[in-house]
């Protein structure tokens, strides 16, 4: 692990711009993070929160009616924001990789698995037909797929949803990215087999040694897998830092109440802490911070003024009224 | 006191017969489970996709016949009760589904969504029914003015209360709770798990209570029903089973819940291989081909559940611990 990071986010913004410019969604709203090399980073929030804009936002792929409007985005010492669209698909695939929460969306019914493992190969390294397939079977093994060989002839639909999962992530893998993106990733799949996949995520970010960044509502996940983690809630980080720190001590109102909602196993019957309310909808948030409606320590400054970005320690920051270094 | 008694259930699904007339067997997705649900009190029952617990739930809403065995409703078989009776046992037996935004009629203003049951079941005046809506509001905390709404205008977590206000319109004793928070989102799981309790304090109801998260089920019953491929591994008090599992699949299932804090580490016992077709179930212990602690006779000998440890388990393993 060096000190450079691989990824950095400079109070990046992009906005939702929907009835001809007079409703502006704020889905990712200044938001600074920063990813070093084999960290694992994950990105917390309901839905709504702005966690996936913001995912999209790094791979540069928003839809039409949203736009970057600020900030900087620096990947690997380069400025993604700089890139032509030629330039990001050269890196799209191949130094970032994605998976998406719904297997089956993410593959193509039509083609053979084979196909598909071997495609990101051929077209970003230009690899003969053979070397592709030889690839995209070594890929399976590495994925723990028992008869690669045979499976590589199979379509997505012989398989059950978590070879599936396991198989999209073979296509991440495949040029041996840098930076893996997951968006809830383990959201359709069973207990256990979310357990082979988590343990198959982690066993491969060893291997290869790349970053990750968990999108995910699941705090239990961030507990076992990720190094540091930013909250999210109605388009901004509202704390971040490494895991530990916060499980231990969390600085916002929201995080606190986020760890202490989860029912423990082998915890008593007692009442789980509720977080009143609805989470804000972004297109008409309040003046002031945007968890005040639901804040249990809501002070008049609050309902005033943005919260500023508070350092509690080199690595852990708050955006509370209330958080002090 | 028990409410409901489940005896030898079975539920097989036949598969369509194949060309040249063989027996093409059943997807055997409940096969001889027994459990009970005393008054007032919730059965948890946890297991992966495909282990007949939401058939399970049909089973108890008479959504479905079971192929054998029997459901004893405060000491009556239902197979026995008259048309007049299984009136009585619906009403006394209701439902909340996982997906408020699926289960709840967006035509329908929700004061008559709520008031559905009690027209079709009981005829009351129209006033009465509205001061029966309004009264079901405000027990499961939403404003009286709801009634005039439509589903669209509340939250999903709004919209699980409205659900659940529907299925206590005729004073039920028994509630199937069927995945009631895991479309909703983190913040709200924790409002509709402390309103299910507070509900069940003040009505007395009983709660059969299906999820895969299992943290949830372990913190929300008193008893839990562990189901693999149809059939119960373990079963016993809450707390006993969630804390010191004994059966190796509820080990290996508990282990793979994810942790609260990170420095909770818990031995990952990692399963290989995934849960095979209930058409054509392993033989013996139906777990054997992925148990880390396999034995010779698990392969040819089906265990029963007898107890031990303070539960109910069904493992070779315990043979002789007995």
């Amino acid at each position: 692990m060096t000190d450079r990071p691989l990824l950095e986010l400079d109070r990046l913004s992009a906005h939702y711009v929907t009835g001809r410019g007079t409703r502006v969604v704020r889905a990712v709203d200044e938001v600074s993070l920063t990813l070093r090399p084999g960290e694992t980073l994950g990105v917390v929030g309901e839905s709504g929160s702005g966690k996936t804009t913001l995912a999209l936002t790094i791979l540069r792929l928003l839809p039409p009616a949203a736009r970057i409007v600020s900030g900087a985005l620096r990947f690997d010492g380069e400025d993604l924001l700089a890139k032509s669209p030629n330039e990001m698909r050269r890196i799209r695939g191949k130094r970032i990789a994605m998976i998406l929460q719904d297997p089956m969306a993410s593959l193509n019914p039509l083609f053979t698995v084979g196909d598909q493992v071997a495609e990101p190969v051929r077209v970003h390294e230009h690899a003969s037909r053979r070397s592709a397939r030889e690839r995209a079977g070594a890929l399976l093994r590495a994925v723990r797929i028992p008869a690669a060989a045979q499976r590589l002839r199979e379509y997505p639909h012989q398989m059950s949803g978590g070879m599936r999962q396991r198989i999209v992530g073979a296509i991440a893998i495949s040029c041996e990215p840098q930076l893996l993106i997951a968006d809830e990733p383990t959201t359709s799949l069973d207990v256990t087999i979310q357990a082979q996949y988590l343990k198959l995520l982690r066993d491969i970010q060893r291997e290869h040694g790349l970053a990750l960044i968990f999108i995910t509502h699941n705090l239990g996940i961030v507990a076992r897998m990720c190094d540091s983690v930013a909250v999210m809630y109605a388009g901004r980080v509202i704390e971040s830092g490494p895991v530990r720190q916060i499980f231990n001590a969390p600085a916002h109102p929201y995080t606190q109440a986020l760890i202490e909602s989860i029912p423990r196993l082998g915890g008593g019957p007692e009442r789980l802490t509720a977080i009143d309310g609805q989470p804000p909808d972004l297109a008409t948030l309040p003046r002031g911070c945007s968890f005040q409606a639901r804040c249990p320590r809501v002070v008049d400054r609050c309902r005033e003024d943005d919260p500023p970005t508070v350092q509690l320690s080199t690595e852990h920051s708050a955006r509370c009224w209330l958080a002090k270094p | 006191m028990t409410l409901l008694e489940a005896h030898n259930l079975t539920k097989h699904f036949p598969l369509r017969r194949g060309l040249f007339g063989a027996d093409p067997g059943a997807v055997r997705a409940v096969d001889g489970v027994n459990f009970t649900i005393e008054a007032g009190r919730t059965l948890g029952v946890v297991g992966e996709s495909g282990c007949g617990k939401s058939t399970t739930a049909k089973l108890v809403l008479k959504l479905e016949e079971p192929t054998a065995g029997e459901i004893r409703f405060e000491g009556r078989a239902l197979r026995t009760l008259d048309a007049a009776g299984l009136r009585q046992y619906r009403r006394s037996v209701q439902a909340v589904f996982q997906d408020p935004f699926a289960s709840l009629n967006p035509r329908m203003r929700v004061g008559a969504i709520i008031a559905e049951p009690l027209v079709t079941n009981e005829s009351l005046p129209p006033a009465r029914v509205r001061e029966r809506v309004a009264r079901l509001l405000d027990l499961v905390g939403l404003p009286a003015r709801s009634a005039e709404l439509f589903p669209h205008e509340f939250s999903g977590g709004q919209r699980q209360r409205i659900a659940i206000a529907r299925a206590l319109a005729l004073s039920p004793k028994l509630v199937v709770l069927d995945e009631p928070v895991s479309a909703l989102d983190v913040s709200i799981r924790a409002q509709i798990l402390n309103l299910l309790v507070d509900l069940q304090r003040d009505l007395g109801l009983a709660y059969l209570f299906i999820a895969h998260d299992l943290a949830a089920v372990a913190h929300m019953s008193h008893a839990i029903a562990v189901m693999y491929l149809g059939q119960l591994v373990e079963y016993g008090p809450a707390k006993t089973v969630a804390t010191d599992p004994k059966h190796p699949y509820t080990q290996a299932l508990f282990s793979a819940a994810l942790p609260s804090h990170p420095d909770e580490s818990r031995d990952e016992i990692i399963l290989t291989g995934e849960v095979p077709s209930p058409v054509n179930p392993p033989s013996g212990c139906r777990f054997h081909p992925r148990c880390p602690h396999v034995l010779p006779r698990c392969a040819p000998e089906v265990p029963t559940l007898r107890g031990a440890f303070g539960r109910e388990v069904a493992c070779h393993l315990y043979d002789t611990a007995r």
